[in-house]
């Protein structure tokens, strides 16, 4: 028997996790879908037409989750196993669906910016293209406002926000854990274009934290 | 803090090479001038700062309810697995 943990440290030990999973563990089980349903479910609806279906292929996906456990070795984290099932059945059922991927036309975008040009000291001035408003020192955040579960749901906001593309890099890279080169094969683009809009996306993600921490 | 040099990166440039940085792909050269950057503009470091913070607070757990139908669909499927590995 494994010893009773409490919290979120199943979450993050994959041992564990995957441990109260294969003895068939209620409260495992129920964390996990908690932690990661919202995700899976904002990403399959990039893959495929309907709410309705990517409701489904996230069902499918936890349901391949129990299938598979007993044969998970560890060889990447449970997390990114996760994600690749539901990426997989999500890419089946678009197809299925003739829903055009959202890579199929990858037309180069224009040009953007991580941070507003204003923000920065015009060619007049002496130190030209350094910050006239530069970001506040974290240090100088009191601890509770960097730690409160606002701060995440703020970036998670913004996320939904984003491009569908530039989402689902930020999403595959930062929330499920995959390295680049799975996510550029996975979707089909090259690490430029990947790195282009996970600079993009995860721009944006910082704009929205810095704009949470400006507020107070 | 020292006056810049006109040849070293501007914070401007630097915002746009934060992620090449993070991954790692920066030639040497570039990296070294990135780094020098850094040593000198406290700004660029809260900058920085920002975005791993970012990157950490993007990769948590969830910890607020999925949406319902899921969630009983899927305790209910739940037991059933466990009913057949008993």
């Amino acid at each position: 028997m494994q010893p009773a943990v409490t919290g979120s440290a199943q979450l993050t030990d994959d041992a564990l996790l995957v441990a109260g999973l294969r003895r068939g563990d209620e409260g495992v089980f129920t964390q996990v879908v908690t932690a990661y349903s919202k995700s899976l479910l904002r990403l399959a609806q990039d893959f495929v037409r309907t709410r309705s279906v990517a409701e489904e292929v996230v069902q499918e996906t936890w349901l391949a989750v129990l299938d598979g456990i007993d044969r998970f070795e560890g060889r990447s984290s449970f997390k990114t196993w996760l994600f690749r099932i539901l990426v997989n059945k999500a890419k089946t059922r678009g197809v299925r669906e003739a829903r055009t991927m959202p890579f199929s036309s990858l037309a180069p975008e224009g040009e953007e910016l991580a941070v507003p040009e204003e923000r920065f000291r015009g060619s007049d001035n002496e130190w030209p293209g350094h910050w006239a408003a530069p970001p506040r020192s974290l240090g100088t955040i009191p601890e509770e406002r960097l730690l409160a579960r606002e701060a995440r749901e703020r970036i998670v906001g913004a996320l939904g926000m984003l491009p569908e593309t530039q989402r689902i890099v930020v999403t595959l890279r930062d929330v499920a854990g995959w390295d680049a080169e799975d996510v550029c094969d996975v979707l089909g683009i090259s690490e430029g274009n990947q790195r282009v809009l996970l600079h993009r996306g995860r721009s944006k993600l910082r704009a929205a934290f810095e704009q949470y921490l400006e507020e107070e | 803090m020292s006056v810049p040099q006109p040849t070293d990166l501007t914070c401007r440039e630097v915002v746009e090479l934060v992620t090449d940085y993070l991954e790692g792909v920066l030639p040497p050269d570039e990296r070294l001038d990135f780094e020098h950057h850094l040593v000198w503009c406290s700004w660029c470091r809260d900058y920085l700062d920002h975005m791993r913070r970012t990157i950490e607070l993007t990769g948590e757990p969830d910890d607020s309810e999925p949406p319902s139908p899921i969630r009983e669909e899927l305790l209910s499927a739940f037991k059933d697995w466990k009913r057949t590995r008993e």
